[in-house]
Formats: structure tokens, sequence, C-alpha cells
């Protein structure tokens, strides 16, 4: 999957400009393969794009495309139409848990893959035109969720996920029922926020009203007095019971948190100040509480909405596993839900499929990819008979299961049960702003005692208005809002470079230099097969090509694109022999790749010296074929999975940093020895570990230091969730998002290596945070100390600090800027 | 001066009225999604001046 995406992406403007260069598809602006028939009009990369191009224009929407080269070419991958029927949509099943109906509509939320662009916005929410019976569709972009309102007289959830997916937006049903309850806490939130800011707005004009001399004539001071004691009462007890109730759960449960002395000032000021309201006299402090609460929400809105940020793109990769399933019903196939499927049920999975259950094969032979369940990087041929888990990726053929279990019972679904216990048993990270709250609460009511103390022997009249007064001022204002803002900026800046943190306490975690375990299939190496070795004759390379040219196997394919030929020959005929190899005829010769009793064809023909060749490949962890032209062995070839690019040089500059580099993988030892050559001493490495091998070692490993996982398969979920920061790379399997606390857009190890100095960066920028902050709270300890503090000098101080820090938190460059792009009209 | 007896009240009141306003409007899920809008606008603007719109579509058979 990752590979395709790769190859997809950098689909340039330029294609389409210069003469003589490829043309760009008319629909995606892919160029166009020269082998394409050439026609007039508009040329099309594929005829999914084709169809596109026509149900755009028969709706009259043409304007798309002026649209999308209006607005910016990002190089976001383009998707096409599957083409699937999406039958499982009409399933009873399916559509009592995910069609909402009201007595004059229906309405379903879909998740649309491709979405890129402004255009995409236009042409979807435009689908009443495309598809009859649908009454209104209504995108939000933020999550690639459409919502569609429908006739459900006139079309089905099949046609409309039919319509969308002609369009090149293949949809995806979404599980809304737990996305209420978020959206429901956000809004909360939102009236918080926008009660905290009018009543702020209101305390302060009255505020100023008595600065500016009302306080003078006692009737007018005590008009403004109740006042703002009566706003403010409502901004402490309803918009600030967020951190009075944070507060209270940090006693319970003695964990230092930063609603402690935020609450702590929050309250000693309102206490203080009404008492002065009912005795009319004294100073007030309602304007600076006020504004505090709402400075203190703002921050807290915006590290909420960043975080969801992440949430939302990880609902959305999630809900791209399949989970549908064709079934065999007398002679024809009908795609359902896989979770509706039964015990004994025949279904059918496609070449280049997942398997949707676990279950036993009764037609068919092919070879089975299960490296994300179990780690181990090779196909294994599968017979009838064999049994065959679901996740697991069919390469070659297709074949027919006999259903053992489905759904939450299989194999794959046990393993997302363990990982959510263990995710649930996590003890949660401390931040560096709580662990800093915990001794700043201390020192801060041991300075206003002293001074309290203090002034009992000069002035016992204003002793107590000045303990109270340093409670007010150093209220961490700035403490409690630059730390959310920093995180807040840094996860934005993260998601733009490509790489998604579920929560800001992964970002410190990160920071501190650990051990960094990686998975190797598909982590630290590109998770497919590549030709690594041949020896043989030039003369049979195009013989071979000819041969593998059209192979649905891995091998198949690594050896036609791992061998370079400077002529092509054309095979009359190639017969696939699954478990075997393949046999074809080219040019009159017999060409045969496989195991050597096949490339032998029965023939009593010795291998020669090709045996020790082919023993030697394998001792290195490789698996080989042999490959003969008519009867007699002519070449030899083996394959293994190679490193990613970036691997090498990402992992040297982790170590720079004071990480400590382990290799896990559930590869054969020999596999895992294989590549020492190339990473060399930079990591401790080993093969053969099952999950649960896996888990024990970040277990150990995490008694000398913290451990970050880096993984993308259900093989690594477990030890994932039980490391203190889990990544997933891209393309990762569900389950390892499940686990996973921050997970990456792009394949390789260079975004974990962005991820990790971007977080220390961050962790640099919270300290200055905490550090202004303190001296900051160190100047007004003196004030109130000494006793030249005034209410209207703390409504100025206060502010400033938090303006200060907070400047500081946006402007740092935690995470490396985008690449520049073309700007919007 | 004391006109402020009335006026001041008023004033509290009518800001309770935006407050009251803002919920409403949030209760109503205006403030659920803060980037499509902003996107939405750009295409009206584009459709307008699109040359190739064609005229009318015509009804499709269902």
């Amino acid at each position: 999957m990752s590979a395709s995406d790769a190859a997809l992406r950098p689909a340039s403007p330029e294609l389409a400009c210069g003469s003589g260069e490829p043309v760009a598809c008319a629909h995606c602006g892919l160029p166009v393969a020269p082998t394409e028939p050439r026609a007039s009009g508009p040329r099309f990369c594929c005829s999914a794009c084709g169809v596109a191009y026509s149900i755009i224009h028969e709706a009259g929407l043409g304007a798309y495309y002026l649209h999308r080269d209006a607005g910016q070419a990002d190089g976001a991958a383009k998707t096409r139409a599957t083409g699937r029927s999406y039958a499982e949509y009409d399933d009873p099943v399916f559509e009592a848990s995910h069609v909402e109906t009201t007595p004059d509509c229906a309405r379903i939320e879909l998740f649309l893959e491709g979405l890129h662009c402004t255009a995409c916005v236009w042409l979807v929410e435009r689908l009443d035109r495309v598809v009859p019976g649908v009454a209104s569709a209504r995108l939000d972009l933020g999550r690639a969720a459409l919502d569609v309102r429908f006739d459900p007289g006139r079309v089905t959830p099949s046609a409309i996920a039919r319509g969308l997916d002609g369009l090149g937006y293949p949809p995806h049903p979404s599980g809304s029922a737990r996305r209420a309850g978020e959206a429901q806490g956000e809004r909360k939130l939102w009236v918080r926020l926008g009660v905290a800011g009018a009543l702020a707005g209101n305390v302060m004009l009255m505020a100023l009203a008595l600065y500016s001399g009302a306080a003078s004539d006692p009737t007018y001071a005590a008009l403004f007095r109740w006042g703002s004691f009566l706003l403010s009462s409502v901004s402490v007890f309803y918009c600030g019971s967020v951190f009075l109730r944070g507060a209270a759960a940090a006693v319970r449960t003695r964990t230092p948190h930063m609603d402690l002395p935020v609450s702590i000032g929050i309250l000693t000021g309102f206490a203080r100040s009404a008492w002065n309201t009912l005795s009319s006299r004294g100073e007030i402090y309602f304007d600076s509480i006020s504004v505090l609460i709402f400075l203190l929400l703002v921050g807290r809105w915006l590290q909420l909405r960043h975080q969801r940020g992440a949430a939302r793109a990880l609902e959305l990769i999630a809900a791209l596993a399949p989970r549908a399933a064709r079934r065999v019903e007398g002679d024809r196939l009908v795609e359902v839900p896989a979770e509706s499927l039964a015990t004994g049920d025949i279904v059918e999975v496609a070449a280049d499929e997942r398997i949707p259950v676990d279950g036993v094969i009764v037609a068919g032979r092919t070879s089975v990819d299960s490296s994300w369940l179990t780690g181990e990087s090779m196909p294994e041929e599968r017979a009838p008979g064999d049994r065959v888990y679901a996740g697991t990726h069919n390469t070659s053929h297709t074949i027919r299961l006999r259903v053992e279990v489905a759904g939450a019972e299989t194999r794959l679904g046990r393993l997302m049960q363990s990982v959510e216990a263990a995710q649930s048993r996590r003890a949660p990270i401390v931040r560096l702003a709580d662990r800093v709250a915990g001794r700043f609460v201390v020192a801060v009511l041991a300075a206003s005692a002293l001074t309290f103390a203090a002034w009992c022997f000069v002035d016992p009249s204003r002793a107590l208005d000045n303990a109270v007064a340093l409670l007010v001022v150093t209220c961490p204002c700035a403490l409690g809002m630059a730390t959310p803002l920093a995180v807040s900026a840094a996860l934005r800046r993260a998601a733009r470079a490509g790489v998604f943190f579920k929560g800001g306490e992964f970002l410190e975690a990160l920071a501190h230099p650990g051990t960094i375990a990686f998975d190797k299939t598909g982590t630290l190496t590109e998770g497919r097969l590549a030709l690594a070795s041949f020896m043989g004759e030039n003369s049979v390379v195009p013989l071979l090509r000819a041969a593998e040219r059209r192979s649905p196997h891995p091998i198949g394919r690594a050896l036609y694109a791992g061998l370079a030929a400077a002529s092509e020959l054309e095979a009359d005929e190639v017969t696939e022999l699954p478990g075997a190899g393949v046999v074809a005829r080219v040019a009159g010769h017999e060409v045969r790749v496989g195991s050597a009793a096949h490339v032998l064809g029965g023939r009593k023909s010795a291998l020669g010296f090709w045996q020790a060749e082919l023993t030697r490949q394998v001792s290195l962890g490789r698996p080989a074929v042999a490959c003969s032209v008519d009867g007699a062995v002519r070449a030899v070839a083996s394959f293994d999975d190679p490193l990613r690019a970036d691997a090498v040089g990402s992992l040297a500059t982790l170590r720079s940093l004071g990480y400590r580099i382990a290799l896990l993988s559930g590869d054969h030892e020999l596999v895992v020895r294989s590549l020492e050559p190339e990473l060399g001493e930079l990591v401790t490495a080993r093969g053969g570990m099952s999950p649960e091998d896996k888990l024990a070692w970040v277990e150990a490993a995490r008694r000398e230091g913290p451990v970050v996982m880096v993984g993308d398969g259900v093989n690594d979920a477990a030890a994932m969730s039980a490391a203190d920061v889990a990544i997933a790379v891209h393309g990762g399997a569900e389950a390892s998002l499940v686990a996973a606390d921050a997970f990456t857009t792009e394949p390789g190890v260079s975004k974990v290596l962005e991820a990790v100095v971007g977080a220390r960066r961050t962790l640099g920028v919270i300290r200055r945070g905490i550090g202004f902050s303190l001296a900051y709270n160190v100047v007004g300890v003196v004030l109130c100390m000494g006793g030249w503090i005034s209410p209207l000098l703390a409504a100025v101080l206060m502010p400033l600090s938090s303006l200060t820090v907070v400047t500081q938190a946006l402007r740092a460059r935690t995470f490396d800027a985008p690449k520049p792009r073309k700007a919007s009209p | 001066m004391t006109v402020l007896f009335v006026v001041f009240p008023l004033a509290v009141l009518l800001s309770g009225l935006a407050a009251a306003a803002f919920v409403w409007a949030t209760g109503r899920g205006q403030f659920d999604d803060l980037d499509t809008p902003a996107v939405r606008l750009l295409c009206d603007d584009l459709a307008e001046k699109s040359p190739k719109t064609p005229a009318p579509r015509k009804e499709e058979e269902p």
C-alpha cells in the first residue's frame, strides 16, 4: 500500500505544460502512459479517470477542473475509483448501525479518501446532481467526513457510495456514535470560552470605571463592586469549574497538576474580593480573575483542537481497513460486512486483497503475506486445508475460504483486545509543567505565609491583604497557558510536517533520551521483496523478464523489477504453478523459474554448482529461486527486503542525539543478521521475536529508562502499548495505529527522526516559557512582600507576563516549516 | 449620574443576550467545523467566474 502511494505522489503540474512531454491525465493530472492509445480530446491515465471525467461533465460540473487548476496543486496522493459494488452498504446489519433514519429523510456519514483541495469540496457537495435521490451533502474537510442526507425511497446507500467512488473519492463508513460524544464535549468548552470572554470584558469595564474615579463615590463604587462580584462568580464557578475540578482531582489523587496552583490563586483572590465587597472596603481582584479564566480556557481550547486534528486523521486511517467480504451464495458473490459472516460461510478473496476472517482454504493455492501479523517478511504458500488469518494479505491467486470465526473472535480481534487492555493499564505521563506546579504550590504557599507573618510585625492591618495579593499575582497564568500553547503550536507544525501526535504529553516523553526500538519489516525496511543477487548470464535476462512480466507473485514481481534488459520479449504462454514456480514459453524456449525441483522439470539433470549458490543464499536468510532454459539451469536469483534509503542515516543521527537503538524483528535470525553489514554496530538486533517476546523485551528495557517503540504491524501493537511512547509509521496496520501515540503520514525512518528532533525543540520552548513565568513570579512575590502591589498593578502585570510567554511559545520553530507550496488564491 | 443605575443593568442584560446567542449558535453546531466554510467560500466565488459551466443540466432519468 505504501509503495503504491509513494509511486503516485509527485504528480507534478509541469508535466502538462512542456511540449513533447508526457500528457497529463485530464482527470487526475498524472502522466498518461505512452502506450495508451492516442486519441483526440482529453486523455486519461486509466479508464476509471475517464469514467469520472464523463460523470462530472454529464452532471454539468465541469467547473471542477477549473477550480482544481486554480487551487493549489499540493501533490497530495490522488486516489482513483475502485469500481466496487458497495453491496454491503445495503445489508440490514450495516444500515442499522450506520444509517440514521427520520420520517422524511435518511442520513449517513462517510469518510472519503482522496480529498485534497478546494475543488474537491465543491465537487463532493454537488453529489445531489450526480446521484438522484440525494438531498444534500456537506463535507467536513478537517475530518474528511461527508454528511449525506438522502431519500431512502429513491436511492440506496450503496448507490451513494458508488457515486462517490465514481467521482474518485472511495468512501468508508464512519463509526459516528463515538464522535457525537466528542462534539458535545467540544461544544461545552466553546460555550465556557465564549461566556468567560463576555464576562471578562464586562468585569474589565467595571474595573476601569473603578480605577478611573468611580470608587470615590461610595454609591457607585458599591454598584460596580457588586456588579463585578456577580459576574465574576459566574466566571469562577461555571467557566472556571474545569480548573476547580482538576484541582480537586489533583488533591484526591495526590498528583501535582497545573490546575492546583491556578485554582488556589483564583479561589483565594475571589474569596478575599468577595469578603471585601460584602464589607465594602479593601481591594478587589475580580478583573484579574475573570481575565485569567478566559485566557486559560483559550489555551485549553487551542490544545484540544490540535489534539482532535490528530485523532481525526487517525479515525480516517482506521476507517480504511477493509470491512467487507464477498460471500459465495450459490453461483453468486454478495458483498457483506465482515462482521455479519457466520461460521461455515464460504467467502472468496481475490489476489491482492486482505483476508477478512480466520478460516480454512477450500479452493485455490496462493501465497499469503502475514508480515503485519507475525513480522515475517517472506510470503508463505498456502493450499486447500491450510488455515489463514484475518488481516493477512492474499498476494497471488484468488482463493475461497470456509469461515471459522469472524469479527472480534479472530486472532486479529483478540490481539486488538489485548492491545486495548494494555492501553487502559498505562500510567499517564506527568508533564513537565505539572511537575513544576507541585513545587510551585509549596513555594507560593510558603512565600505567602512568610509575607503574612512578616507583616504581622510591621503592620497587622495589611498582613492579610498582602498575603492574598501574593497568591493572586503568582497565580501561574503564564505557566498554565504557555505550555498548552507551545504544545499546541508544536502539534500543528508537526501535523503539517507529516507527524501526528495524539497528545502533547508524548512530545515531552519523546524528548528524553532513552531506547528507541524499531520493528524491522515495513518500518526499517521497505516491507516488500526486491532482487538481492542475480548470478547468471545476461542472455537469459530478457527470457526471465518475459516469463515474469505479469506475475502476481511477489518473487516474480521482484525478479521482473530487479532485472534490466535492453530488449523486450513477449511470452507466448505462461503457467503459474502455485507453490512451485512459473513455466513460460518465450521465443521457442521453455523457461522455468522456481524451486530446484520445479526448474529441472522432472528431468534427471543435476544442479551442479548452482546448488552451492542456492545453499549460500538460503544460509543468508534470503529466499532464492533457480531459473532454467530448456531444462538446463542458467541462473540463480535471491531476494530480500531492503532497508529504506533513509534508515541508516536517520539511525546514526538518533544515536548521536543519545538514544540507544534496538531492532526487534519477527523475522528469522538469519534475515536480521544479513542486515548487520549495513547497520553495523548501530543497533542491538534481535530476530525471531513473537509479539509476546517483543512485549517482554520492552517491559524489561523500561526498567532502565524510557522506551520508544516504532512499528507498523499487529505484531508490534502489544509492545507499542507497553512502551512510553509508541510511533506507528505510515501504512501501518489498524492495530498499531490504535496502540500508537503518534503516527507519520509518510513511510520511512526520517519522519521518526523529525518527530524526535521536533519534540526536543518543543521541550526547550516549554522550559523557556516556564523560566519566563517563574521570573515574572519572582518579581510579583517581591512586590507583594514589600507591600507595593495594588490590584491595578496586578491587572497590568499578569496579562503582560502572559503575552511575552505566549509570544515566545508561538514563534518557536519546533518542527521544520513545511516545504514551500504554491499559495492558494 | 443616577442614570447609571438604569444603564448598567441594561448593559449587562445586552451582553447577556449576546452570550445567550453564542450559546444557542454553538448548540446548533455553528463552531463544529472551522475549516471547510473558509474553503467553501472560495468555491462559490470560482463557480461564478467559470466560463465553462454549462446551462442548467437536463433532468436525469432515475
